[in-house]
């Protein structure tokens, strides 16, 4: 995990020292929440969506219990083996043990906020195991050691010309070249060996869905699916309030996600992993961490409901302007402010979040 | 078609497809914020001008003082009880409680409760109308008499448009609105301007403004530029506060901007 | 206790009084039309859509855009052409330059130009995503207005993997540029059939 020991006031100090990058910063977030006005306003209904989507959580998280097990028997019928893991250390416990039965020291993961928020990669490199991040975000960032700084767009406080030079050290592409379709294609070719040489991949869940047994996981660059379909195993890591009851209600749900995190109409790939491919042996982790403690507080429970989009982020004035590496959470940003557990305060949480975010619905 | 309601505790008669009231009964309590009274009591005085221009009985309970906020909003609400009873002693009397702040108007409306006079409390707590609701709403304002022949950008602060609504928040998929805007069209001679960004937030969040300077001082820069950049002469607002604070960072760049409380700009001639 | 037992003691204390499910139909987009709303939203997300009038025209154009000595690997026995069928002998990382792979998509959604298609269309799970360009034909009658009325279509079926595949595979990581091909398909062609 990723201890800071400044304020938010004394990193953003320093964040803001460049107001130049500052600017650049909060523009390029701004037109991202311009792009997602754009898509909203063009679904007439959108307003009842968000209303919708927060009713089901509501009714989620007032029956998770019944979901759960509901999920699991589910699961278990399509030959899928359920964990559940009560915190973070217990989740990376469960993840090694798997990886160790097959004897593997090598696995590739897409992204996933709870692994973060357990801390799995430095437990895993603590054993010995490599992992490769794949979405190119992720990977940006894990070359550079750093912490992702916007849950959608993690390596967002990166300019071209560094992310060139970092590829120049690591991947060996030419000095000063930062074409992004260049790099791109460089980390493409560079995923691709770990792709093929993959025999575990780990994603995250966007949703699961207790009716069927199945998780839902959403990519635009084919990350989780080229690790998933090429490998022997799968694990996917989910918090445990990532469950919603039908398969329906993906409908209101995947109208909602990619519009709010980047004004597309849907990610690229929403696919849904009902049971293992043929040979394949499949795996979800079940997480807690906290969550249940949450449940409880008529305070802080809408936390649960978030479908972690970062529309609040983008919105958010205070995140543009002092950019995710500024926060001390595992989640950055407003909402990563009030997700973390154990924290109990409304931490900075500004004004413009609450009235945006897909989830607080009034 | 005519119905009375009495979800604010007074008479509201739905006349002709709007509310209409009868101004000569209502008793009005004026509560100016202790920083208005302390630094800006120009738009005390124009408030109150304004208020009475259009019929309003008004009264200034000379007891009040501070709501409290600054307070509640660092964490020591409990160390506002005081604030609390006295400001239900000065204003538990009135039909309705004016105040020309969005955010300490918000103060009240959510966070004011008493132990013993929780009754007075909720009362207040509904009666309690920012300075331009209560000129669309419950006064119905639709015509007045003031000339500011400038080029004028609104600042929608945060508590005003996300506590009160007094206008659309720009992220709701929703018809848009703005009770400061509908009086300003109303003035003659002054031409509104519009933003880039309508509904961004200043960075002065009361002790945010403290706490995280960088950012505030940041955020304050760049909703100055988004006014200055489409030739504003005059930033106003509803709450003086965040004019401050925008102030602050023109006087700094000696820019001939300046800031000015809505309330001076509707009682201008 | 294991945490198991412990996370769901935990829960059936902690969670709140039941709260209804709300109609999971409200508030539909009234459709225009489908197919000129499929393929602008298509187009919008990096996709290419062709209306063909039949097979024939399919291959055909196929061949034109991927010239021999393209791999071209087909799954649709429908479409019967020199193309090469997919077997068993591939192993899936010989799917690595397939340009394109020709699968069957079971419907198109109108709102978002995603085509839906489950592991039966897929043959080997690994072709759509790792071929070098992707083509799916769906029907031009299987063009539906919404997400929701995917979902019903979608029903109670079961699958080992179904999946929305909307355009080629993208990412804006890098600055925000767009680039297409990030891991997956570099181009998504998908064909109307009339
Ligand atoms: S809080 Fe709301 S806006 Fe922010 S990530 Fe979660 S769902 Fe999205």
């Amino acid at each position: 995990m990723y201890v800071q020991h400044k304020s938010h006031a004394q990193l953003a100090e320093q964040f803001n020292r460049d107001a130049k990058r500052v600017d650049w910063h909060d523009e390029t977030l701004w037109l991202v929440r311009i792009k997602r006005d754009r898509a909203a306003s063009q679904v007439a209904e959108w307003e009842q969506l968000r209303e919708a989507a927060s009713q089901i959580k509501n009714n989620v998280l007032s029956n998770l219990h019944d979901y759960l097990l509901q999920f699991e028997q589910h699961a278990l019928a399509n030959g899928i083996h359920v964990h559940w893991a009560a915190d973070a250390t217990e989740h990376n416990e469960i993840v090694h043990a798997i990886i160790r039965k097959h004897n593997i020291n090598h696995i590739v993961k897409s992204k996933s906020m709870l692994t973060e928020e357990c801390g799995l990669n430095e437990y895993l490199h603590g054993q010995d195991i490599e992992v490769i991040d794949t979405d190119l975000g992720e990977r940006i960032v894990q070359l550079a050691k750093e912490p992702p700084s916007h849950i959608v767009l993690p390596c967002i406080h990166w300019k071209k010309e560094e992310i060139g030079e970092l590829f120049h050290q690591h991947l060996g592409t030419p000095k000063g070249n930062a074409d992004p379709q260049f790099l791109t294609a460089a980390a493409r070719a560079h995923l691709r060996e770990h792709f093929l040489a993959g025999k575990l991949a780990i994603t995250g869940v966007n949703f699961a869905v207790a009716e069927t047994g199945e998780v839902v996981v959403c990519t635009n660059e084919g990350n989780a699916d080229l690790g998933v379909q090429l490998a022997d195993v799968h694990i996917a890591c989910m918090g445990i309030e990532k469950i919603i009851p039908q398969r329906k209600h993906l409908a209101i749900f995947l109208r909602l996600l990619a519009r709010s995190a980047t004004g597309q109409p849907i990610t690229t790939y929403s696919s849904h992993f009902q049971k293992p491919r043929e040979g394949q042996e499949m795996h979800i982790v079940l997480v807690d961490n906290g969550r249940s403690r949450r449940l409880a507080s008529d305070d802080f429970r809408n936390v649960l409901k978030c479908i972690r989009c970062g529309a609040c982020f983008n919105t958010c004035p205070v995140y543009r302007r002092s950019g995710g590496h500024s926060y001390h959470t595992a989640v950055a940003g407003p909402i990563g402010s009030i997700l973390a557990p154990g924290l109990d305060t409304i931490y900075l949480l500004p004004l413009p979040c609450v009235g945006r975010a897909p989830m607080f619905a009034r | 078609m005519e119905l009375i309601l009495k979800n604010t505790g007074v008479n509201r008669i739905f006349v002709d497809g709007r509310f209409s009231y009868n101004l000569i009964d209502m008793n009005v309590g004026l509560f100016i914020p202790c920083y208005i009274d302390q630094l800006y009591p120009q738009v005390g005085i124009a408030t109150l001008e304004l208020l009475e221009k259009h019929g309003v009985k008004v009264s200034y309970p000379a007891n009040q003082t501070c709501c409290g906020q600054p307070m509640a909003n660092s964490g020591f609400e409990h160390l506002a009880h005081n604030c609390n009873r006295n400001f239900i002693n000065s204003f538990a009397s009135f039909d309705y409680i004016v105040c020309p702040s969005g955010s300490c108007t918000l103060h009240i409306k959510e966070h004011l409760h008493d132990a013993k006079l929780e009754a007075e409390a909720t009362e207040i707590r509904k009666r309690i109308f920012e300075l331009t609701e209560f000129l669309t709403d419950v006064v119905g304002i639709q015509h007045l008499n003031a000339r500011f022949p400038h080029k004028v950008g609104i600042h929608q602060s945060c508590h005003g448009l996300r506590g009160l609504h007094l206008a659309q928040m720009s992220e709701l998929m929703a018809a848009p609105f703005s009770k400061p805007g509908q009086l300003l069209r109303q003035v003659q001679d002054l031409e509104l301007i519009s933003l880039d960004r309508k509904d961004e937030c200043c960075g002065f969040g009361g002790t945010f403004s403290v706490f995280e300077e960088a950012v505030s001082v940041k955020m304050g820069q760049d909703r100055v530029a988004d006014h200055v950049n489409h030739e504003a002469e005059y930033i106003t607002g509803v709450d003086m506060s965040c004019l401050m604070h925008l102030d602050g960072i023109l006087k700094r760049k000696k820019s001939p901007v300046k800031v000015i409380h809505i309330a001076e700009i509707l009682n201008s001639k | 206790m294991s945490s198991r037992e412990k996370i769901l003691a935990a829960l059936k204390q902690n969670q709140p009084a039941r709260q209804p499910l709300p109609d999971a139909h409200t508030g539909r987009t009234q459709p225009g039309n489908l197919k000129e709303k499929f393929i602008q939203a298509l187009t919008d997300i990096g996709g290419k859509a062709v209306e063909a009038q039949g097979w024939k025209a399919i291959a055909a154009a196929l061949r034109e855009a991927f010239p021999a000595p393209a791999q071209i690997i087909n799954t649709i026995p429908g479409l019967n052409s020199e193309f090469e069928i997919l077997s068993s002998k591939f192993h899936p990382h010989d799917f690595r330059n397939v340009s394109p792979a020709i699968l069957q998509g079971q419907f198109g959604v109108a709102e978002n130009g995603a085509v839906w298609l489950t592991n039966e269309q897929m043959g080997d799970q690994a072709l759509p995503y790792i071929c070098e360009h992707l083509a799916l034909i769906i029907s031009q009658r299987d063009i539906i207005p919404t997400l929701h009325e995917a979902y019903d279509r979608i029903s109670n079926s079961t699958y080992r993997l179904g999946a929305f595949i909307a355009g080629p595979s993208k990412t804006a990581d890098i600055e925000q540029s767009l680039v297409l091909g990030a891991h997956g398909p570099k181009s998504l062609t998908v064909f109307i059939l009339d």
